[in-house]
């Protein structure tokens, strides 16, 4: 059996499991995890980018995701009336306060002789700056917060169709990957899954606390939708060319017009991931991909060779992000609504890279079929773990507390499988179900 | 009298919390470093480990409640400690044959080590969730406070309180006890200073004929005695939670890379740095303030310099500045 036809069986088993599900359970679950392994797969290969190519540790993928995410909701929906006013402008400006003290200090840290009163003037500038900047910073928080609490009580967004924020979700998540490159590529790699770690943390932290940025915890509903490839259920249903078409394959109005809505975003999702598996798949053939597989596996040589190594690694380190980026907008655009509360590292980055590794670091469409697998068996093991865990309770009588904690327990077999799962990939098949050429 | 009632809040508020605080990122920052030193790698699954080994003690501790047992004004928690103890210490030492050893014997890149403890910190979040499920659980008993803040302003007659926790004292004391204990054994046993040799050159301490497999073993059972007692002081002090425990392990990395990975002295400064660090821009000065401040000068705001919310933020900027100013650490660790 050939490469390809290995692998091609492959995605074609991964598929019917998804099919399967359509058939036993229900088809609007078969297309919601169809949806969801398409993000995922977008967001494995931006990891595989970093770690497959590369060999950049990057845990932070849930910090990138979310920023996607809060893209979505600064572009597509509509502003605040008179939040700009009240103290948006106010706000840009304290956080342009705050950007210059940095520089400053950072010029002061350059530009100045080394010694007690540098260190001093360091210590002044980022005191009296940070003191101005809270200064400026408060006041207008406040008075965007109190515009309309219960349902507004942030800046909005620009009210721009809403396809035009995943591009920007990119561009968010790609410009703070660059900041922490700049910071953090320099140093050893596992102080490298440190910072990621902590900078993920920090930007959900972020998006739960500036309220007048996106509402923090009180979540953002009603992100407009990508029409007209993706409608809405009432319209559909009201719409006599539609409810024809559902009437001509056999369906009730009501599922055709949710399982139409879904299949739009799958329609969209895919040709995002179409797209960037081709770039993604260009990039591994090009010049550059081999130099990037040359740094990654021997950093030393390819300095030698003249290969600027730190900022090869900081260039993929930002295009990784920005495609994690991409899928983070996609996602909140799928929901509807952005939550900051729901973001998990557990579930985001970590679950993100039990893909990439299962389905084979350094292969584009390893990163994809394992999105898929791994996400079908995220949303499936839970089922599963209740029907395994009534078998194994079922000689236990009823309303016995082993019994009902068993059971209870059932929906945290989740972790513990994905655990597993990737333990025994690393160690039987360290390089993946569709290895590295 | 204003000075003294400012120096009161200030220990009541900062202090105290902090040095408990530090004692159990010291404490999880051990074990984080130990086996750095001597396995080479992060160990993401330490936050898990101290789950796991605080959920046994959570489990112990009901279990003597129910049967009556109490250990006086001390929490019931301390009787249930050795049991958790070796129950991790069972646990991380299966882990270590069923999955580290593999990859020791290939002598694999530590990175791979890393993903591998990311599996295990996913089947240990698993299997405590699985056990006691992903809610808070209150196991503290005995008495609440060794000082309360009543009894402090009527024994002083100051107009602030000073109020200790019983589980801050126990925090404080078990943690020197424990440190105190490792020092010694790192110092003055044999099989202390083999792990101490093995950790400076691996290659010459097998020359010496320093069994490795007993070393790293003799590591584990000391990560788990650690890791342990940090998360059953963390879970007395606060309360236990799964999933506070996996956050955790954010401002233990940190404490441990500012003091120098690998080096027990640097993680015990690192714990209390970052402890200190977090409680004193996350408070809220303005009480202190308006004692110390002279009249009409008082603050109107809270003067709080971050709400505490961000309080993984200033952890992670101490982390960073240190590292870009002095990336082996504050005091000597290893650079690998």
């Amino acid at each position: 059996m050939t490469e390809s036809v290995k692998n091609t069986l492959l995605f074609i088993a991964v598929g019917s499991l998804i099919l399967l599900t359509g058939f036993t359970q229900s088809w609007n679950t078969a297309v919601l995890i169809l949806n969801m392994g398409l993000i995922s797969a977008i967001m494995a290969i931006g990891v595989n980018l970093q770690w497959g190519f590369a060999g950049l540790f990057n845990v932070g993928v849930m910090g990138f995701v979310a920023l996607g995410g809060l893209a979505v909701v600064l572009v597509s929906t509509a502003p605040t009336p008179g939040a700009w006013g009240a103290g948006g402008y106010g706000i840009v400006l304290s956080l342009l306060l705050g950007a210059a003290t940095v520089v400053a200090a950072v010029l002061v840290a350059t530009k100045m002789p080394k010694g007690r009163v540098q260190t001093l003037t360091i210590i002044a500038v980022l005191i009296v700056g940070f003191f101005l900047y809270r200064a400026v910073f408060d006041p207008n928080v406040a008075a965007v917060e109190a515009i309309d609490p219960a349902i507004a009580g942030n800046i909005g967004g620009l009210n721009l169709p809403v396809l035009l924020a995943w591009p920007a979700g990119g561009l968010l998540a790609a410009g703070a990957a660059w900041l922490i490159g700049k910071t953090a590529l320099g140093l050893r790699s596992d102080y490298l899954a440190i910072a990621t770690l902590g900078i993920a943390e920090i930007i959900i932290a972020v998006m739960k606390n500036e309220d007048w940025l996106a509402r923090g915890v009180k979540n953002v509903y009603g992100i407009p939708r990508p029409s007209p490839v993706v409608g809405y259920e009432v319209e559909l249903q009201q719409d006599p060319a539609f409810l024809a078409r559902a009437e001509w394959l056999g369906l009730d109005p009501v599922t055709a017009s949710t399982l139409s809505v879904k299949l739009g975003y799958s329609l969209l999702f895919m040709l995002v991931l179409l797209a960037l598996l081709w770039m993604a798949q260009m990039a591994l053939k090009s010049p550059w991909g081999r130099m990037m597989r040359a740094i990654r596996d021997n950093e030393v040589a390819a300095e030698a060779m003249g290969k600027d190594v730190t900022r090869r690694h900081l260039q993929i380190f930002v295009l990784g992000s920005a495609i994690c980026g991409i899928a983070g907008a996609m996602m909140t655009t799928l929901d509807g609504q952005l939550t900051p509360g729901t973001y998990n590292p557990l579930r985001f980055t970590f679950l993100v890279w039990v893909m990439v590794i299962v389905g084979g670091s350094g292969n584009n469409f390893g990163a994809v079929l394992g999105a898929f697998l791994i996400w079908f068996l995220w949303v499936q093991v839970e089922p599963i773990g209740l029907w395994l865990m009534s078998v194994i309770t079922a000689g236990l009588p009823d309303g016995s507390a082993l019994k009902s904690h068993l059971i209870d327990s059932a929906a945290h077999m989740r972790l513990f499988t994905m655990g597993l799962i990737l333990l025994i990939v690393l160690r039987f098949s360290p390089r993946g179900l569709i290895p590295e050429k | 009298m204003d000075l003294l009632n400012a120096l009161v809040a200030l220990a009541n508020f900062v202090i105290v919390p902090a040095i408990a605080y530090g004692s159990q990122l010291a404490l999880g920052a051990l074990g984080v470093t130990l086996i750095y030193g001597i396995l080479r790698f992060s160990n993401f699954a330490h936050g898990d480990t101290m789950a796991f080994g605080a959920m046994i003690a959570v489990l112990v501790t009901w279990g003597l409640q129910a049967v009556g047992l109490s250990f006086g004004p001390l929490p019931t928690a301390l009787l249930a400690l050795p049991f958790a103890i070796l129950g991790c210490i069972l646990l991380v030492l299966v882990t270590d044959r069923l999955v580290y050893r593999f990859y020791r014997e290939q002598k694999a890149k530590p990175v791979i080590l890393v993903i591998v403890s990311m599996g295990v910190m996913f089947i240990m979040n698993g299997l405590v969730r699985f056990i006691i499920g992903p809610d808070d659980q209150k196991f503290s008993d005995g008495a609440r406070f060794l000082i309360s803040a009543r009894d402090f302003k009527s024994m002083t007659g100051l107009q602030e309180g000073l109020a200790i926790k019983t589980s801050q004292g126990i925090t404080l004391i078990v943690a020197v006890i424990a440190v105190a204990l490792l020092f010694w054994f790192l110092n003055k046993t044999r099989t202390g200073k083999s792990m101490r040799a093995y950790s400076d050159n691996e290659d010459l301490a097998l020359l010496s004929g320093i069994n490795p497999e007993r070393v790293v073993m003799i590591t584990w059972i000391i990560v788990a005695a650690l890791a342990t007692t940090a998360g059953v002081l963390y879970g007395l002090d606060k309360s236990f939670k799964p999933f506070v425990y996996f956050q955790l392990l954010l401002p233990i990395f940190a404490s441990a890379i500012v003091g120098g990975l690998g080096n027990p002295l640097g993680a015990i400064a690192g714990g209390f740095i970052i402890a200190f660090s977090e409680v004193t821009i996350t408070y809220a000065w303005k009480k202190v303030l308006t004692y110390v401040a002279p009249e009409n000068l008082e603050p109107s705001g809270l003067v709080q310099l971050l709400s505490t919310d961000y309080k993984f933020a200033v952890s992670f900027v101490i982390l960073l500045i240190v590292l870009l100013f002095k990336p082996t650490g504050l005091f000597k660790g290893k650079a690998v």
